[in-house]
């Protein structure tokens, strides 16, 4: 649904996207993180056909960008960084606009809007001119916006910034359920819970190139190393560190914890406990230490 | 045929729905901003009003004074004034469409919908003029009701389309140049600044039609409509040519960067060393500047020619002209048949030309300059005027030139003969080297309306600046010093020779 193909912009002397190469299929939601000015909104723009790639290619929705810009904004739904709504608008009047400009018909457009405010319960904004609406409010619209007209890839430039808890979860469950409908979806996001909660993939990207792409699983593997383990004993792990060190290589221990990597703990853990159990010593329990997205986001744009 | 024909329509039908779609949107827009209904409203009614007032106290009291002609002028010149005052706020619209946008971070979801360049740059224009312009046609009503209750007076239809058509004409000009200018600068304070632009030759103009008005030559001002509807189709096609919503986009600041554009210039201006398929890196060091010159000559002048062919056709086209209007000129004022004694021609008539007060001296230094002075001015003024008075410029000798060929053929001479021998000797090299400069500031002037397609203005206008000054110094200017020395040196002899006494 999504191909880019060593996709590059360049700006006079600044190269923004340096050959950026991924795929989105139908159904998938990648999150592309990266610092400011790492290039995601451009990637972004450029999906949308807003800007034109340097080189490279990309398809969107089986359209190049080049080739056939118009034929791509049909068929994407774009948030924008900032919402950029009409103030002196009506939600109505707004939403009726963009649907007349994506060729949607008038009994179309209207009960799409009116389904897609419900959902956001913004029913009340329906009447209300937009200079008026809370932040949260302006950002749920230019959500509605580019769901209009029920796009089959969407480009969502931080979808839940400035929103309460609750709207946030709304949103997140509306991009889940457009998952489930076999939409290709783009999040760029500072907000790494959510892509950690959201994602399929996660694609980090620092001065325009991407430097990791995968699943969380994967990332946290690949970056971060083996699975870290803590063990909880009843005890002082006094003596027991030399009792497991032909199974694990202890990295930390303290009174009653010590903590281990091991590549492969499906294998490992129930081995030490056999070896724990078997020379008495009590363990309280035995968990992986969890690392989160910030780690591996942390590790790779530091490096 | 028809299935086609009617899919066509369908697409025609689809690509206006857009466009109205937009506008009235913004209309709407307009209407809504009290800063631009309250003055639209104060111009359209209170100020036609006081415009009756004044006029029918104007026309009584000169007409105390048994002057009623300067009543008269005035009041059709204050119909052409409260049709002018509510479409200024054309301009003040315009110049905020897209930079407008930009600023308030509204722009980037229109660009993201099916919308066309075309269709978003044509809706934005019409945008900008419908509201202004309909207070216009409101305002010129008002005034027309309040004469025709007060002073029973109407004006003739010609005066009335003519002021309509100049009101009309005038908002295209301000709102097609407002909108280029909107769309060009990355704020609207940037946007406003260069107003200047605009506001400087309408203000111009209006004083201009003002002294018409109150002369009456009200064909003048037909004429004006006609220069003004070129000008504005000039600059809608130079709006949607350079209009790139990437631009609109991508730029965040108006920075000049001396290093960026002598990067671009220098990669123009440039050329690829050649002779005759050698290797120029393998030749002896004093012997590369072969190469050198092999690859201007050889390779970069013509590729510089062959992509400047169509300025060159008008260029052609120009001179054609030239003659043409210099031959019908002839006709129409012939000289008296005693005039043109070439007989009386001798080696003292070309010592004496510096007499003359405007060729002060008949040297080859002085002949170069004069030719050199006027091509750069040739190219200062393309540059202002997408390059058509670049043409003009030429275009003026040449008409002279045959004005007096033919003058010599009514006198019983031979046009050939006479073009051969005061022309031809220093022409040969002089003519093409005019052609060929004037072609390539043509160039300069037209990239506005229409840069090199994936350019930027800027690069473009880099390109074309290259290519002029290099091919100016390379080639014109060898072969206008040539020529400058023929024509001292040689031509007079010929002339002499040929009519001479």
């Amino acid at each position: 649904m999504i191909e880019l193909l060593g996709l590059t912009k360049r700006f006079d002397d600044f190269t923004a996207v340096d050959g950026v190469t991924l795929s989105v299929p139908p159904g998938e939601i990648l999150a592309l993180l990266g610092p400011n000015g790492a290039g995601k909104t451009t990637t972004v723009r450029m999906l949308a056909a807003i800007l034109r790639p340097t080189s490279g290619q990309a398809s969107v929705a089986g359209y190049s960008v080049t080739e056939h810009p118009q034929e791509i904004r049909r068929h994407v739904g774009l948030l924008t960084e900032h919402p950029g709504l009409y103030l002196r608008m009506r939600g109505r009047e707004y939403l009726d606009f963009f649907g007349r400009l994506m060729g949607l018909g008038a009994d179309e457009r209207a009960s799409r809007a009116r389904e897609l405010l419900s959902y956001f319960g913004m029913s009340e904004a329906w009447d209300q001119r937009m200079g008026t609406y809370s932040k949260g409010m302006r950002q749920k619209m230019a959500l509605v916006r580019a769901m209009l007209h029920d796009p089959s890839v969407l480009l969502l430039d931080e979808p839940t910034s400035a929103m309460d808890p609750h709207s946030a979860k709304l949103v997140r469950d509306a991009v889940l359920g457009l998952r489930h409908h076999r939409r290709a979806i783009v999040i760029c996001t500072h907000n790494l819970a959510e892509a950690e909660a959201l994602a399929d993939r996660i694609a980090i990207i620092r001065r325009g190139k991407i430097i990791a792409l995968g699943t969380v699983a994967e990332l946290k593997a690949h970056l971060l190393g083996a699975p870290l383990m803590e063990l909880h004993l009843a005890q002082s792990v006094d003596g027991v560190v030399k009792l497991i060190s032909d199974l694990v290589q202890v990295e930390a221990q303290a009174k009653d914890r010590l903590r281990y990597f091991t590549p492969h703990p499906q294998k490992t853990n129930p081995l030490l406990l056999q070896t724990l159990t078997a020379h008495g010593v009590g363990v309280v329990t035995l968990s992986e230490v969890r690392r989160s997205l910030e780690d591996v986001y942390l590790r790779v744009v530091e490096e | 045929m028809t299935a086609i024909s009617e899919r066509a329509r369908t697409v025609q039908d689809d690509w206006l729905r857009m466009v109205l779609t937009l506008v009235r949107r913004e209309v709407r827009d307009s209407l809504r901003d009290w800063r631009i209904v309250a003055p639209i409203t104060i111009l359209t009614l209170f100020f036609p009003v006081l415009m009756t007032f004044v006029a029918d106290l104007a026309m009584g009291w000169v007409a105390k004074y048994g002057n009623p002609i300067i009543g008269d002028r005035l009041v059709p010149f204050l119909l052409m004034v409260v049709g002018f005052f509510p479409i200024s706020f054309s301009l003040v619209i315009a110049l905020e469409t897209f930079v407008g946008e930009k600023e308030r971070r509204s722009l980037e979801p229109i660009l993201a919908t099916p919308l066309t360049d075309a269709q978003l740059y044509l809706s934005k224009t019409l945008a900008a003029m419908i509201p202004p312009l309909l207070a216009a046609y409101l305002g010129i009503t008002v005034y027309l009701v309040g004469l025709y209750f007060f002073k029973d007076w109407t004006p003739p239809l010609t005066l009335l389309l003519l002021v309509i058509a100049l009101t009309t004409a005038e908002a295209l000009v301000m709102v097609s140049g407002a909108v280029v200018l909107s769309s060009q600068t990355t704020s609207v304070r940037a946007a406003n600044l260069l107003a200047s632009f605009i506001i400087i030759p309408m203000a111009l103009l209006m004083q201009g039609e003002a002294i018409i008005m109150f002369w009456a030559n009200y064909g003048v001002l037909w004429w004006i409509v006609l220069f003004l509807v070129v000008v504005n189709v000039i600059l809608v096609r130079m709006g949607i040519h350079i209009f790139n919503r990437e631009e609109l986009l991508g730029r965040e600041i108006d920075e000049l960067n001396p290093a960026s554009l002598w990067r671009i210039f220098r990669g123009h201006f440039c050329w690829e060393r050649w002779f005759f398929g050698l290797d120029v890196q393998k030749m002896p060091a004093g012997l590369r500047w072969l190469g050198t010159l092999g690859g201007l000559y050889r390779r970069d002048i013509p590729a510089v020619l062959r992509r400047s062919w169509l300025a060159l056709l008008v260029v052609v086209i120009g001179l054609v002209g030239a003659a043409y209007i210099g031959y019908s000129y002839a006709e129409l004022y012939p000289l008296p048949p005693k005039m043109l004694h070439l007989e009386q021609i001798s080696a003292e008539t070309f010592t004496e030309i510096p007499a003359v007060e405007w060729i002060p001296e008949f040297t080859v230094r002085w002949v170069l300059g004069n030719n050199v002075r006027s091509l750069l001015l040739a190219g200062l003024l393309a540059v202002f005027s997408f390059g058509s008075l670049a043409v003009v410029l030429l275009m003026a000798p040449l008409t002279i030139v045959f004005f007096f060929v033919a003058q010599a053929a009514q006198a019983g001479y031979s046009p050939l003969l006479f073009f051969a021998a005061f022309v031809l000797p220093h022409g040969v090299l002089e003519l093409p080297a005019a052609a060929i400069a004037t072609a390539l500031v043509v160039r300069l002037g037209a990239t506005f309306v229409s840069p090199p397609r994936g350019m930027t203005v800027g690069e473009g206008w880099l390109w074309a600046l290259a290519d002029f000054i290099k091919v100016f110094i390379a080639l014109v200017l060898p072969l206008l010093a040539l020529a400058a020395a023929v024509e001292v040196y040689v031509t007079p002899y010929i002339v002499t020779w040929t009519f001479g006494g």
